[in-house]
């Protein structure tokens, strides 16, 4: 109820805070200063009230204003909501003075009642309706107190908003952005759990606004999917059968034709008759879009490689109605458990289940058709379903798991062939949103196998990937991948990329241009130098040995040592034989 | 992984023919791809040869299951059909049983079949008979073993058993853990 709220009022905009702002707390505030006590506490009383506007409220109080010119009409409301848009352009001018005075007010009183407590000065602050920014200091004094209550968090939040929102004209003087935007962000991290440091770094991802809009989607959950497994049932008669037992639902929308989103259900929806003859799979709508993406046809061996419990790896079974091979690999053997039932209660029978870590991908089995890598991540995106997130990842996950992904990503490039006449595909996902394990993977990948190369997901939904983040800059081919967002999207946070792989013999010459492109610059500078041209015989020890040392390595007999070597290689000439 | 030799061969088929009979011949010899039995951590497993060919790269500890498993050997020697085998005992099976949408939720919990809850049954089904459990839209449910021949189910009463429950879909989430 309350989280619902908020978020409307944190986007109602800044007019309809301004005008509870200004008009019945003006005289109080000056008359009252000196007696800030009492002033203080009528102020608890009722602030509830103006705390969280509700729709009803602030219709209620515009009602009240305008009770003497009559009653709303359609032929009036143009007019009036022209005259209300007036009124809270005034107050927004009237507004700035006034924080500039309360400022100074609070100042003042500081000097008057320098007995006074502390604590009470900093709370009188903020209680009274002019927003001003605590300093550093005051947010010490406020964490070792345990914190300020909700209400004034979220004031402080919204105010924040607004003044980033316009800052030239908003801000108090002399306060740099940066003091508000670190005030959002402790508020942020306070009023919805999250620790500091991913606080940030989700704020970071987002304008302003946006991101409030962000992390209030993240409280609230988000719909329940089904994708109808086409190899058992067609999605019209499972929507008929479950509506039937009392489900409520409606298909997801026209970029699926498997996906029903289910409003309510008398019934546990994972336990139906239907569910456990394997009609369908209960699944995020976020979880089609790779599966999509990678669109694995009929006939072609396809790799899963971190697939439990198997949602995804049963979607690309059914594209490929049960021809060809899937190979479904997750490290986790408890989970690889809930992977293998999943797969036979679909029915699909291309299903090969392993249990490796999937970075020794290409050395157990390699020549795939198309990969899915949905790597293992922080987990960002889904936050509405498993808030431990929020606490319980610290910077160092952040660098571990982007390397693993970066690990990751390599085997699975390296396991499709680029010989395939239908594929050579690779798509990766994550159901994180941050770019250190997106977009910085991929660049990653696209710098270290130059034979790949970013092509459209073929989803027409989605924002384009950052092309640069933060001072980094990625390959402007980046804009093909898709971002997806809680609050834009209703699904949740996903990222999606899709490779093509091409033949490596192609990036050999490039290599070889660069190579020459470089050993011509050099050229003019070793001009002058005599060549040096090989010498078989001089160098045959130095040959007999490295062949003798490979051998070694790949552990096989190895022919006697003939003679010692000398060790400082490349010295002049050993022996003449 | 390996083929099932020729002592557990004889077991498994025998277990299967209780519930398809003669349609054995049918998994055997199959007109679109060639299929075949192998066994793998006493599961026995039902495979495209395919699809074997390339399994065989995995190696045994990683390989946790390919196409369709049928059941495993208990230590005793004895083969036990899984629910996992449902979708081609359903396929060929001589013998069914259809469940009254009332039924179904009782059976799906691991009950036996009563006979309020019969809708239909195959004729002259023998006693002792393996038959497959459907619900009245034709959705396979299940398997048991029948408790009366269809003739003498007319003269029992509503609460008598008819048949024993042996597997039902609801081990997908009762056993998940046991099942592989």
């Amino acid at each position: 109820m309350d989280g619902v709220e908020d978020d409307d009022d944190l986007l109602r905009g800044p007019t309809q805070e301004l005008e509870l702002g200004s008009d019945d707390d003006e005289e109080e505030e000056e008359e009252e200063l000196p007696v800030k006590l009492k002033s203080k506490k009528s102020k608890q009383a009722d602030r509830p009230l103006k705390i969280i506007p509700t729709a009803s409220d602030a219709s209620s109080e515009e009602s009240d204003d305008d009770n003497e010119d009559g009653r709303v009409t359609m032929k009036n409301i143009e007019a009036r909501s022209r005259a209300l848009d007036a009124k809270a352009a005034r107050e927004a001018e009237l507004d700035i003075e006034e924080m500039q005075q309360a400022a100074l007010a609070g100042e003042e009183s500081g000097d008057d009642f320098a007995d006074a407590d502390m604590d009470e000065e900093g709370e009188g602050g903020e209680g009274s309706e002019e927003f001003v920014l605590p300093t550093a200091e005051q947010r010490e004094e406020e964490k070792t107190r345990g914190g300020p209550d909700v209400h004034t968090v979220q004031r402080r939040m919204r105010e924040c908003v607004r003044v980033l929102g316009n800052f030239k004209r908003l801000a108090a003087k002399g306060r740099p952005r940066a003091e508000y935007i670190q005030q959002l962000i402790s508020d942020i991290a306070s009023y919805y759990g999250y620790n500091d440091f991913l606080a940030e770094k989700l704020f970071q991802l987002f304008p302003v606004a946006e991101a409030i809009e962000f992390f209030e989607a993240n409280e609230v959950p988000r719909p329940v999917t089904i994708r109808t497994n086409t190899l058992r049932a067609r999605r019209r008669d499972l929507a008929q059968a479950l509506i039937n037992r009392g489900v409520n639902l409606e298909p997801i929308g026209k970029w699926t034709n498997v996906g029903l989103q289910v409003f309510e259900s008398s019934v546990p929806i994972g336990a139906t008759p239907e569910y456990l003859a394997g009609h369908y799979m209960l699944q995020a709508a976020s979880s089609f879009l790779p599966v999509i993406a990678l669109g694995p046809q009929p006939g072609e061996r396809v790799l899963d490689m971190a697939s439990a419990p198997g949602g995804k790896t049963t979607h690309m079974a059914a594209l490929m109605q049960n021809t060809g091979v899937v190979f479904a690999n997750d490290a986790n053997k408890a989970r690889v458990k809930s992977l293998t039932a999943n797969v036979h209660r679909l029915g699909c029978k291309n299903v090969v289940v392993c249990s490796y870590d999937g970075r020794e991908f290409p050395k157990v089995i390699g020549g795939f058709d198309r990969v899915l890598l949905d790597a293992p991540c922080s987990g960002t995106g889904v936050i509405s379903k498993d808030a431990s997130v929020k606490t319980n990842k610290s910077e160092r996950d952040f660098t571990l798991l982007s390397h693993l992904q970066k690990q990751l990503i390599l085997c699975a490039i390296d396991s499709v062939t680029p010989d395939s006449k239908t594929g050579g595909y690779l798509v990766y996902s994550t159901c994180s949103v941050t770019v250190d394990e997106n977009e910085a993977v991929v660049d990653y990948a696209l710098r270290k196998r130059p034979n790949v190369k970013l092509v459209e997901t073929g989803l027409e939904f989605g924002r384009p990937g950052y092309t640069s983040y933060r001072g980094k800059t990625f390959s402007d081919k980046l804009n093909l991948t898709r971002r997806f967002y809680p609050h834009v999207h209703n699904m949740d946070g996903f990222y999606v990329a899709k490779f093509k792989v091409e033949k490596r013999a192609k990036v050999k010459s490039d290599k070889e241009e660069t190579a020459a492109g470089a050993g011509g610059a050099d050229a003019d500078v070793e001009m002058n130098e005599p060549t040096f041209p090989f010498n078989e015989d001089e160098d045959r020890p130095y040959i007999e040995e490295n062949e003798r040392r490979r051998m070694k390595a790949k552990s096989r007999k190895a022919p006697p040592q003939t003679k010692p070597v000398p060790v400082a290689a490349g010295g002049d000439p050993a022996a003449p034989s | 992984m390996r083929p099932l030799t020729e002592e557990e061969s004889k077991t498994v088929f025998t277990k299967l023919a209780n519930y398809i009979g003669k349609n054995l011949v049918h998994l055997i010899d199959r007109q679109d791809e060639p299929h075949c039995f192998r066994l793998q951590k006493d599961r026995v497993f039902y495979v495209s040869e395919s699809s074997m060919r390339l399994a065989i790269s995995v190696a045994r500890p990683n390989l946790v299951s390919l196409g369709t498993c049928f059941g495993k050997f208990t230590k005793s020697g004895k083969f036990k059909l899984h629910i996992t085998a449902l979708d081609y005992l359903a396929q060929y099976a001589k013998y069914k049983v259809w469940i009254k949408p009332n039924g179904e939720m009782p059976f799906l919990y691991g009950n036996h079949v009563l006979k309020a809850h019969l809708g239909r049954i195959t004729e002259d089904t023998p006693e002792h008979q393996g038959v497959v459990v459907y619900s009245m839209n034709d959705t396979p449910l299940g398997f048991g073993v029948t408790a009366r021949s269809t003739v003498d189910t007319r003269k029992l009463d509503p609460t008598a058993i008819i048949v024993f429950h042996q597997a039902d879909v609801g081990e997908y989430l009762r056993d998940e853990e046991t099942l592989f």
